[in-house]
């Protein structure tokens, strides 16, 4: 019992459970199939955290290596943004191949930024978040010089699909996000990657003496973490049909390392979890989602979820929960199975 | 300026101590960053007079402070955090929070001289939890302070989420005064709280205890501890700093704008974080003076000048330049740290 009270995912796990166990009787259609999907709000929110558990994901690998990635948002932005003026100018929006097509430029164009945030860490060695500091700042004038400063619509189905369809009677969002986790962790876990990973979090230049390509691993992450944000953008535009510049990914470098840390990441490197980022992504969308249906006024929004975030970053403290608990728990040898 | 001789050196010890030649030249590369960014404003400046009518006019200059009282008041605040290494994202959030509640309380009708104590109390309170959370719980700074840019915004939009003007007589006395400095150079009083908030904090770094302490937890937070200095005390009191000169932003925030609202100041930590940085104080720490900040300040002030005066770019490009230059004054900082290091 213990155990899985130290646990440092149990008490995010708690929240999320009940969370879930109130939009159950909150919401008058928690999961139900209709048309052949699944429809209801637990789907609503597995299709909607889908950007977040990507950004975070990439966020996860950058953090693994003792960095941070601001860019994200970004990049998100750019990303929508050269998608939907390539679809724009397409003479038939419809056309599968062509937006296939444009999605990958848009990839490729998010994992050049990456790619660029990587050099500027890892070759020149600034610092990475004022490394990542500036194409935060300069992305976001980059989408909106790609924009013009408007908002491009766009009527394409097949682009509309990465965001609201199914396969499968899965939304197409979940899943592409949730095929990025399992090969992520594959390749983490299955492979020395991870290994390699923590490696160099926990000291760049222990992991070069052993022979390990620092280098080139943290270049890596940083493009990872880019193709992602970019994939992440391109759900985000798809979903309103439109590039929003300004609105694109807004902050979202914060949910994500918000994510990062519920999911019990340390911000200083060396040790990561992708599960855990994973559930802080769904906790925080979760979080969203039942503020709206338990009916807290959309002004109170925000600061009750201040309150939670403030809960949640005491709660995993070890010194805060020394300090709180500690007092009121017997000593441990005598009767160890007190819940703190 | 006022800011000579009084940085302890930050954990780069030199390699030959008793060569006392080499201290001749160290002590000019701690100011190549604010030197680069001077002349920087300078060659900014030059190309804006030659280049545009009516640029070369004092009241351009003079106008710069009042237009960025705001952003100078909060980046102040920011250095002392980011001096001691750490760093703080609810400036912003503290800005829209201070407005939101002036203007409530004023519309309320409250004494106006209850109301500034009451707001920049309240700034300093938040500031001093998040400093509290940060020394005692450990908690990383990007963290509390991220947290704090929650709540602060989550308690503005819950007072009211629309826009409220401010009709108190004391308020708008203000925002309407104006000062003279010269023949036809008028300027806020705003612009002079900014500025006195610069010197004050310019003093308080160079010639206080508190001041040395900033430096020392900034340039190894382990080794002030051991050398018996107040790291916790000093370390709290510069975020409840960072909150009081925020809430102090809010407070000429809506004296400028004589209304409160809840979306103000957003993204305004990410410009003064910008500012500080193009000033030449490092984000690790330790290194930095409040007279490099006001010049960050004043270059990211002239390029928006300077846009604005050209007429035909788009306001994108703001970002980008401020970004280009973000990028060119790392590298320089980046190659300057090296050479030290050699």
């Amino acid at each position: 019992m213990t155990a899985i009270l130290k646990n440092r995912l149990f008490w995010p796990a708690a929240i999320l459970v009940v969370l879930l166990v109130v939009n159950m009787f909150t919401s008058n259609q928690f999961v139900t199939v209709r048309d052949g999907h699944l429809f209801g709000t637990f789907i609503d929110i597995l299709r909607g955290s889908a950007p977040l558990v990507l950004v975070a994901l990439g966020m996860t690998l950058v953090i693994a290596t003792g960095g941070i990635d601001l860019s994200v948002g970004s990049v998100m932005a750019i990303s929508g943004a050269v998608a939907c003026l390539l679809i724009s100018d397409l003479g038939n929006q419809n056309s599968v191949g062509s937006v296939l097509l444009i999605i990958g430029i848009a990839i490729l164009v998010s994992l050049v930024l990456g790619l660029w945030n990587g050099a500027l860490v890892a070759v020149i060695g600034i610092q990475p978040i004022i490394a990542t500091l500036i194409l935060m700042v300069a992305g976001r004038g980059i989408a909106q010089l790609i924009t013009d400063g408007q908002i491009i619509n766009v009527q394409s189905g097949p682009y509309a699909t990465i965001a609201s369809g199914f396969f499968l009677a899965l939304p197409v969002a979940f899943l592409i996000a949730a095929a990025a986790v399992a090969l992520i962790t594959l390749l983490t876990r299955r492979t020395a990657l991870g290994l390699l990973l923590e490696s160099v979090g926990g000291s760049p230049t222990a992991s070069r003496l052993a022979g390990i390509g620092a280098r080139r691993i943290t270049i890596m992450v940083y493009v990872v973490s880019g193709g992602f944000a970019g994939l992440a953008g391109l759900i985000y535009s798809a979903n309103i049909k439109s590039a929003d510049s300004i609105s694109a990914g807004n902050l979202i470098e914060l949910d994500a390392i918000l994510a990062v840390v519920i999911g019990g990441t340390a911000l200083i490197g060396g040790r990561f979890s992708i599960a855990g980022t994973v559930l802080g992504a769904i906790l925080i969308q979760t979080l969203g989602v039942t503020v709206v249906a338990v009916g807290v006024p959309a002004k109170a929004t925000l600061l009750f979820k201040a309150i939670v975030v403030v809960a949640l970053c005491l709660s995993q403290s070890p010194t805060f929960r020394q300090k709180v608990f500690g007092r009121f728990k017997p000593r441990p040898a005598v009767r160890a199975e007190v819940p703190a | 300026m006022t800011t000579i001789d009084v940085t302890p050196e930050t954990g780069k010890k030199p390699e030959s101590p008793a060569n006392p030649r080499r201290r001749v030249y160290r002590p000019n590369t701690k100011y190549i960053p604010i030197l680069a960014t001077l002349a920087l404003l300078v060659i900014m400046y030059t190309s804006g007079v030659v280049n545009y009518e009516n640029f070369g006019q004092p009241s351009v200059l003079v106008n710069l402070f009042r237009d960025n009282a705001v952003l100078l008041v909060v980046a102040v605040g920011m250095t002392f955090v980011i001096l001691t290494g750490g760093i703080d994202l609810s400036v912003g959030a503290v800005i829209s929070m201070t407005t939101t509640l002036t203007a409530t309380l004023l519309q309320g009708g409250w004494p106006p001289l209850v109301v500034l104590v009451l707001v920049l109390l309240l700034g300093s309170l938040l500031g001093a939890g998040q400093g509290a959370v940060i020394h005692y719980f450990k908690v990383e700074p990007f963290i509390a302070t991220l947290a704090g840019l929650f709540l602060a915004r989550g308690i503005a939009l819950f007072i009211n989420q629309s826009s409220i003007p401010i009709r108190d007589e004391t308020w708008k006395a203000i925002s309407e005064y104006r000062i003279e400095i010269a023949d036809g150079v008028v300027t806020k009083p705003i612009a002079i709280v900014a500025l006195a908030a610069v010197l004050i904090a310019a003093a308080v770094l160079a010639w206080t205890r508190f001041g040395r302490n900033v430096y020392a937890i900034g340039g190894n937070a382990d080794s002030a501890l051991l050398m018996g200095l107040p790291v916790g005390r000093t370390r709290i009191a510069v975020y409840t700093l960072s909150g009081f000169c925020a809430a102090l932003g809010g407070v000429l925030f809506s004296i400028n704008s004589t209304s409160g609202w809840a979306l103000q100041g957003n993204g305004l930590e990410l410009d003064a974080i910008a500012a500080c940085v193009i000033g030449g104080v490092l984000l690790t720490g330790g290194s930095g003076y409040v007279f490099g900040t006001l010049l960050g300040v004043m270059v990211t002030g002239l390029i928006q000048t300077i846009i604005i005066f050209q007429g035909d770019l788009n306001s994108a490009w703001t970002r980008i330049i401020v970004g280009v230059l973000l990028f060119a004054f790392i590298v320089m900082q980046r190659l300057v740290t090296r050479k030290v290091k050699q």
